[in-house]
Formats: structure tokens, sequence, C-alpha cells
């Protein structure tokens, strides 16, 4: 009897590594935690896409937002941008747009064709900013406060699902 | 037809990391190395099971050019280390600090070892008997 419990360890063992692994598989996922949530937003100095000025953080102070990363270039962005038009058009909140390694012709067509649902854009050419917001893909949305603190992060495209569960319920928290 | 095959095994080999070209103007070859070692060690974040110096992904490229900057202007590895966990997390590199997050990862093999060690014990033990 004992001996057959002794000689089931092993197999117990591989099947327990099994079900670990099978468990895992489902969880497994390419979001990067964020280091930022809960720090200050990086510093930057960004041009705008259609005015011909720049903008740094302080002069989001105030009001809390959401910078959300696109690129014409990025199939995803279509997908997520009604999304974005309908969390912009109900005012809830301003909704910033961070135009990265875009050149200006694409997105301005892009913009054109769908509609801007943006409250400004900002134009990270060379990706500098993004590397600071520790950005790794887009899109990516970051909801930030009143006093340019980053609170949450959304890797991948906004959908009406993590809008209603994850931005509005972190926005009224801060209300 | 052998000529066919040699263009073919060349052009395979030609894809190996060991043949890229780096196209930064390093000031000494301790600069050179701190640039290899620091993109052999942080993770490309877009193709995730790869490093930097092995991934020709954009993000890559970017991050690439960030390291080679900082070490062209001197900085030290824990610097540009620092910089880069800062901004992604532990999960940049591919030699992550030990902390409480990472304790398991870090000792995992060790209670394996253990593990094997009582068995390796007990069987000694039952075998003398």
């Amino acid at each position: 009897m004992k001996k057959i419990v002794i000689t089931l360890i092993p197999l117990a063992l591989f099947f327990g590594l099994v079900t670990l692994l099978f468990l895992n598989m489902g969880y497994h996922n390419e979001h990067v935690p964020s280091p930022l949530i809960g720090k200050s937003v990086p510093s930057f100095e960004l041009p705008l896409l259609y005015e011909d000025k720049t903008m740094t953080e302080q002069d989001f102070i105030g009001e809390p937002w959401l910078l959300n990363v696109w690129g014409s270039w990025c199939p995803n962005c279509l997908y997520e941008h009604p999304v974005v038009t309908d969390l912009a058009q109900s005012g809830k909140l301003k909704v910033v747009g961070l135009n990265w390694k875009d050149e200006f012709s694409d997105a301005d067509n892009w913009l054109k064709r769908l509609g801007n649902p943006y409250d400004v854009i900002l134009v990270d050419y060379v990706g500098n900013t993004a590397i600071d917001f520790g950005v790794y893909g887009a899109p990516e949305s970051f909801l930030i406060d009143a006093n340019g603190i980053i609170v949450h992060k959304i890797v991948g495209e906004l959908t009406p699902e993590n809008v209603a569960n994850e931005i509005l319920p972190k926005l009224a928290q801060l209300q | 037809m052998n000529t066919r095959y040699l263009a073919l095994i060349l052009l395979l080999l030609s894809s190996s990391s060991l043949w890229a070209i780096e196209v930064y103007d390093f000031k000494n070859q301790q600069q050179r190395e701190l640039y290899q070692e620091l993109t052999q060690e942080l993770r490309c974040l877009v193709c995730q099971n790869q490093n930097l110096a092995d991934s020709d992904a954009d993000l890559a490229k970017d991050l690439k050019n960030q390291v080679a900057d900082f070490v062209m202007n001197n900085q030290d590895k824990d610097t540009i280390l620092a910089y880069m966990v800062q901004r992604y997390g532990d999960f940049v590199t591919y030699n992550p600090p030990l902390n409480a997050g990472t304790f398991f990862l870090w000792f995992s093999p060790f209670i394996v070892l253990l593990i094997g060690a009582v068995i390796l014990i007990f069987n000694i033990r039952k075998k003398k008997q």
C-alpha cells in the first residue's frame, strides 16, 4: 500500500503541474503593470497637431483628463475610435490625444475620415514622451487626476466594458 | 545548384543577431560593451520573449536609441536600468531585482533542490536498513 502511494507521488506532481500551467494559460496576458500608477505625469513639452504652439503637463492641471495614445497606423485605434468618441462626447472628462510616431498627413486624413473626438491632440513624432509614459503599444490610455497624478492605465483598446467598469468608477472616486 | 544552397545558407546565417550591425558612434570599447550588455539584458516590451538586441520592433529601436544616447553621454549601467524600470517596471529587465514580488522566482529552484535532497536522504537511509 505504502509503495503504491510513493510511486503515485511523481504522477500526482505531474498532474499538479499540468493543472497549474493550464490555469495560468487563461490568466496569461501581455499587460505589463505600470509602475507609474500613483505617480505624477512625466514632464513633457509637445507640439499640437492643429495649432502652432506647444503644451506641457502643467497646462492640464485643474481637471481630470484621459490621455489616449494613438496613431493612424494602429488598427486597434480604429476599433476603439467610436468608444473614445462616445466618452469624449459624454462630457464626463477631457479626452486628450497623443499622436504617436505618425505623419501629419496620415493623422489628419484619419481624423477627417472618422471624426476628431479629442479636446486637443499632442504630437510625439520621435517617441520620447511615449517612452517616458512607459507606452509599449498603441492604443494605451491614462486616466490622470486634477493634480496630474496617473490614476489608471488601460493597455489596448478602450471598450464600452472597461470604460464602464474601470474608467468611470475611478473618475467618480476622484470627484 | 550548389551555389543556390550556399546562398540560402548565407541568407539564413545573416539573420542571426550576431551579424547585426550597430550604427552608433561610441567613443570607446567600454561604451560599446555596455551598450551590448544593456540591450541583452533589457526586454523588448512588444515581443516579450526577445531582448532589445534581438528585436527589430519600432519601440525596441527607440529604446535602443535611448540606451545608446545614455551610453554615449557616459551614464552608468545602474542609471540606465533605473530609467527603464521606472517607466516599464521590473518586467523590462531579464535580471529582475530581489524583492517581495520576485522572492518566489529567485528561490523556487532552491526549494526544488531541497525537495530532491530530502528524497535522496530518505532513499539512502532506506537502502542502509
